[in-house]
């Protein structure tokens, strides 16, 4: 148990590599702002997962 | 990497390579903002004294545990580069259905509707040839978009009724799956148009910038007149209607509006939920482009903006901010992270005489013509798009938000810097501290 560091997600960029990339998800730049690209605050549209 | 920083009190650690977030108290916070430059024996003699070595010795336990797990210090994703994949998929167009506008919004990329151009509507041809071109183009991908947009896509309104029941049938008949989103500033949002969106579930991006004086001065009627009062009105009304599903208020922030966060307030004061203000793309020759030496403001702004999300959170009266949205847990894939945008490549526009672009900024620019919904791609400024990536823009490689951002916007890059490969360094700066807001808010929503 962490005394001085909580983890908030378990998930890791490196865990999404091997299933990733369907291209399923909606483009980012499409739903709101369409004057600034945000990628980071997109939802993954896979059942999987990725991970 | 990571990217140690205080928000409010609560110290926060991103490592970069993961994605992973760690919420640290103070002793931890510093030890680990040390721990890549110095060896555990230096950073026990340093911090013995002022935390206790058993404390320090703690957290570089629970530094290394982690560390083990790729969770902090983690290496580069792709240690050898990225290549990105050549399938040449369009799953997403942006139709412009309208090259004209009833509004005359002063900072508007669009040369107030016309793009520079004849002011112009699409026809249905031209709109039937796009979603054909889009089922064919994107190939074995089962999601695919439409974004009407414009000038003003309402002042075309036969055409965006045919679409819809025509790349629905398309859909059907491809098995895929098509989502809509019209974005418009809600001047001809009357009772049939709410019912249309609702019983065919568009979604929509409803303009308007904020506080009257805001708004009016930069989203005029032709007359010169303020357009305000109708919108809201117009806008309130759909919000409120059973019609209205998913959707976002968009506004524009500009020099004149530097304390956006009051416009912000506003609309959700208004009532609505989900919420996008965002910065004003303009030359550096026009009055209301921010500047440099408005960025300590603008950064403070956004600060102010987290605490007020965070109050009406914890009120039980939560806000979506756009840029704020961040799924750590379910959000994109390294793969959608490196392709970011995915303008000229998966995601084009379309003009009414249904040339395609890059995307919605590029239009009119005849360097970035990518063909012609009609005869098909002409893929040559495709190649400069799936090049511009982080791996290939010196300034991301150290940027700690280059898994979030995924590089910026191409067409700001162009505007500003004259190269894709060089981001806008204001929207960088803006962007940076939107994300530790972002992170800032995750941390303390998070049951």
């Amino acid at each position: 148990m962490s005394k001085h560091i909580k983890t908030i997600n378990s998930r890791t960029l490196q865990s999404t590599v091997r299933n990733g990339g369907c291209g399923e998800c909606r483009t980012s730049c499409q739903s709101a702002c369409k004057t600034s690209c945000t990628v980071g605050n997109q939802a993954c549209a896979s059942g999987k997962k990725n991970n | 990497m990571i990217h140690a920083f205080t928000f409010d009190g609560t110290n926060i650690v991103l490592d970069v390579n993961s994605n992973a977030v760690h919420v640290v108290d103070e002793p931890a916070f510093n030890i680990i903002k040390e721990y890549a430059g110095a060896t555990g024996g230096e950073l026990v003699e340093k911090y013995a004294p002022v935390y206790g070595p058993d404390v320090v010795r703690e957290i570089l336990r629970e530094v290394d545990e982690l560390k083990n797990k790729g969770l902090l210090f983690s290496g580069d994703p792709l240690p050898g580069g990225y290549r990105p994949p050549e399938e040449g998929v369009v799953k997403a167009l942006c139709l412009h259905l309208a090259h004209d506008c009833n509004l005359r919004c002063r900072y508007c990329f669009a040369g107030q509707g016309d793009f520079g151009g004849d002011r112009g509507l699409m026809s249905l041809e031209v709109g039937r040839a796009a979603i054909d071109f889009l089922m064919q183009t994107s190939g074995g991908r089962r999601h695919v978009e439409v974004d009407f947009f414009g000038g003003e896509p309402l002042l075309n309104r036969p055409v965006l009724f045919d679409l819809v029941q025509y790349g629905r049938f398309r859909a059907r008949e491809a098995g895929k799956e098509i989502k809509f989103t019209l974005t418009t500033n809600a001047l001809l949002l009357d009772r049939e148009m709410q019912r249309f969106i609702g019983e065919n579930d568009l979604a929509v991006v409803l303009s308007i910038d904020g506080r009257p004086g805001v708004h009016d001065r930069m989203r005029p009627f032709p007359s010169g007149e303020g357009s305000y009062r109708r919108v809201m009105e117009r806008i309130k009304q759909f919000v409120h209607s059973p019609y209205c599903g998913e959707y976002y208020i968009r506004g524009t922030f500009t020099r004149y509006n530097l304390d956006f966060s009051e416009d912000v307030r506003h609309l959700a004061e208004a009532g609505f939920e989900h919420i996008s203000v965002e910065p004003v793309v303009a030359g550096a020759d026009t009055g209301y482009a921010l500047r440099d030496e408005d960025v300590p403001v603008l950064l403070e702004e956004y600060e102010k903006l987290t605490r007020y999300l965070l109050g009406r959170h914890r009120q039980g009266r939560p806000v979506d901010f756009f840029h704020f949205n961040i799924d750590l847990e379910d959000g994109p894939c390294l793969p959608k992270r490196l392709t970011g945008c995915s303008a000229g490549l998966e995601y084009l526009a379309v003009t009414p005489g249904g040339d395609l672009y890059p995307c919605h900024q590029f239009v009119g620019r005849q360097d970035f013509r990518m063909g012609n919904v009609f005869e098909g791609l002409n893929s040559n400024p495709a190649c400069f798009f799936r090049e511009a990536h982080i791996y290939n823009k010196n300034a991301c490689g150290q940027c700690w938000a280059k898994f979030h951002c995924s590089g910026g916007c191409h067409a700001n890059a162009l505007a500003f810097n004259g190269n894709l490969l060089e981001p806008y360094r204001l929207g960088c700066l803006l962007a940076r501290k939107r994300l530790e807001c972002a992170l800032y808010l995750k941390v303390c929503t998070q049951k």
